[in-house]
């Protein structure tokens, strides 16, 4: 599903930062995999590439099959429209749009008609079991709601892809653990899933473990889950 | 092209973010609002200046006659004339582009003494023979009845239209003159109409609430004045010069009444044109001053649109970058900037037209019940063409004030919304 080949990234500023120092990377279809490393590891630039927000100087990349290389903006917006659902640290619901709303938005951008991607939406939130607040603004709602929002923003148009930056990072454990399995149940229905976090309880509920350390990959821990307890494993 | 989805997407933008957008809004609702008022003054004191010289033709001239200053045909100089009844068809002959000829004629009363009288009342007026063209030159509103009509004038009929004063004195308010008999320097007249004047300012022979007036015909016969007349009232049709028929009336008149042709005094004549004219340049200047100021109020009601909106842009790079990440592209951001700019200016414009528009209506109205006749402000409105113009206007200011911010807009990267935290 994703390919990357000696991906390099530099950002030119003041001093130049040589952030990814050639990641080679395979994730296959199905796969739930995090990335986890310390601050300034390159984790963060990995997973902008992943989400064709940024691009990158060296290598290649290649999402379900293509080559994602000097898109243009257009190109770029298309890709991660159809392709990739992004679920945020911050939730980056928009505020002045209620959970529907937020939900329908990306569909908006696919041309659907309005009252076919309220459906939806709304199908998507019954699923997390907001059908109940699909009219309540964001900050009506709990951190462990919103996160759910955003979920079910990043599935509705059905991406190839969930990527999701520190999920848990604004929540509680006891919200972590409910957004946890929600996130496995979301891989188990056969979508591929990236997990940026720091944080080990939440890297040792997913199928691969990628070590980022300076740049490069540190080492790539295949996981067993087996038999697995959420709750005394997140923490 | 007209995306209801789309509009929707960006009222809620606006709707939902209601202090920033009415913010924004203000400066144009403001400039319009300042335009309408400025324009309906200026169209105010215009319509009342205009109302002054109001009921008069504007293309209208008099001719009439003075004694002569040459000798000429044997004639010695000094001598008085008249004009007669086929200088009238004469004229119409021999000069193209009148479009209303008529004559008058009048009888005044001298010292005040009472001339008409219904029953025993009476009152001094002036007396007025009158073909019924000349009611396109001095216009008035009819209050009862009819005006003199060319029955009247064929068979000389003894019938009179009468001014309103005359009405009010002589017979009173409470009566229905139509029909009535009224007496005039002594011989009996019918009532048939009752007139008032649009315009006490401007009068030919007399202010017309104070005139009775007769069929030419019948005044000529009843007071032994021949055919002749004394004053000689045409305007010009459309496309032709009054000025130009002015001389070429002149002249005819002169060869008809051996008068010299090199005499300047013996016809006399004056026009409206060159007053109209004095009017309509001052206006129009005041009009180009108006729209000066205006579109200056209305440009910096703009530049603040455009102003707010960047910064406000500033603001929502999280929601941008927010909609960049979900696909939004470049084009669709641009367009919505733009036509949020555009919403928005345009519905404050408008908001500003018909707050403005309804204002100086109460303020017309206003006017109007407290002085009939304080004419210096009248109608103080805004004409539709008007209206159409502001609202072009406002249009292409809500797309200006939209460029700065969509430029701005697409400089905004998804992965700002992510790093800004």
């Amino acid at each position: 599903m994703i390919k990357l080949e000696g991906i390099n990234k530099t950002y030119f500023g003041a001093q130049p930062l040589h952030v990814l120092k050639g990641i080679d990377l395979n994730v296959e279809e199905g796969e739930l995999v995090s990335i986890m490393g310390a601050s300034g590891s390159g984790k963060s630039t990995l997973l902008n590439i992943l989400g064709i927000l940024d691009n990158y100087d060296e290598g290649n990349y290649y999402l379900a099959g293509k080559l994602v290389k000097n898109l243009t903006e257009n190109q770029a917006a298309e890709f991660r429209n159809r392709f990739i659902g992004f679920i945020f640290q911050s939730f980056n619901l928009i505020p002045f749009k209620t959970a529907v709303e937020n939900v329908a938005l990306p569909l908006f951008y696919q041309g659907v008609p309005r009252k076919k991607r309220n459906q939806m939406a709304l199908e998507y939130l019954d699923r997390f079991g907001l059908k109940d607040w699909a009219d309540h603004y964001p900050n009506e709602l709990s951190g462990g709601q919103k996160q759910r929002v955003s979920i079910a923003r990043a599935l509705v148009t059905s991406p190839k892809i969930i990527l999701a930056d520190e999920p848990t990072g604004a929540l509680d454990s006891k919200t972590s653990v409910e957004v946890m399995k929600i996130l496995r149940e979301v891989n188990a229905s056969g979508i591929t899933m990236i997990i940026v976090t720091h944080e080990r309880g939440i890297a040792n509920l997913t199928n691969k473990i990628v070590h980022l350390k300076d740049g490069v990959i540190e080492n790539i821990k295949e996981n067993n889950l087996g038999s697995i307890d959420l709750e005394r494993d997140v923490k | 092209m007209i995306d209801i989805d789309n509009i929707n997407e960006i009222w809620q933008t606006i709707a939902r973010n209601k202090t920033r957008s009415i913010l924004t809004a203000f400066g144009v609702f403001w400039g319009i609002f300042i335009l309408v008022i400025l324009l309906s003054c200026g169209n105010g004191f215009k319509n009342g200046m205009m109302r002054q010289i109001e009921g008069f033709a504007t293309n209208s001239a008099f001719v009439f006659t003075m004694p002569t200053t040459e000798a000429y045909k044997g004639y010695q100089k000094g001598r008085q004339w008249e004009f007669e009844m086929s200088d009238i068809q004469s004229i119409k002959n021999n000069v193209k582009g009148i479009d209303i000829i008529t004559p008058v004629t009048s009888i005044y009363t001298y010292n005040g003494d009472n001339n008409v009288f219904y029953s025993t009342k009476g009152g001094s007026f002036g007396i007025k023979g009158v073909s019924p063209e000349y009611n396109e030159v001095e216009r008035s509103k009819l209050l009862y009845g009819r005006f003199i009509n060319e029955t009247d004038i064929v068979e000389g009929r003894k019938v009179c239209v009468i001014g309103k004063k005359v009405y009010e004195d002589i017979i009173g308010l409470d009566k229905n003159p139509v029909g009535l008999m009224i007496k005039a320097r002594g011989i009996y007249y019918q009532v048939v109409g009752v007139v008032q004047t649009y315009n006490e300012n401007v009068m030919i022979n007399g202010n017309l609430n104070e005139t009775v007036l007769l069929p030419l015909t019948t005044m000529q016969k009843a007071y032994n004045l021949g055919d002749k007349f004394e004053l000689l009232v045409f305007t010009a049709a459309k496309g032709s010069n009054i000025k130009d028929l002015q001389e070429s009336v002149k002249d005819i008149i002169k060869e008809r009444h051996d008068i010299s042709p090199t005499d300047n005094e013996a016809v006399m004549s004056v026009d409206f044109e060159q007053l109209f004219k004095v009017f309509e340049a001052l206006f129009t200047g005041i009009a180009v001053l108006i729209w000066i100021v205006g579109i200056g109020t209305l440009m910096s009601g703009v530049v603040g649109v455009s102003n707010i909106m960047l910064v406000t842009i500033k603001e929502r790079t999280r929601e941008i970058g927010i909609r960049r990440a979900l696909g939004a592209k470049p084009s669709l951001i641009i367009k919505q900037i733009l036509e949020e700019s555009l919403l928005l200016t345009v519905l404050a414009g408008i908001v500003g037209l018909m707050i403005g528009v309804a204002i100086m209506a109460v303020v017309a109205n206003f006017v109007n019940i407290s002085s009939e006749d304080a004419v210096m402000f009248v109608e103080p409105n805004i004409s539709f063409v008007t209206a159409i113009s502001a609202t072009v206007i406002i249009v292409l200011s809500g797309l200006l004030a939209g460029i700065l911010p969509a430029k701005r807009a697409t400089q905004i990267k998804a992965i700002d919304a992510i790093r800004e935290e």
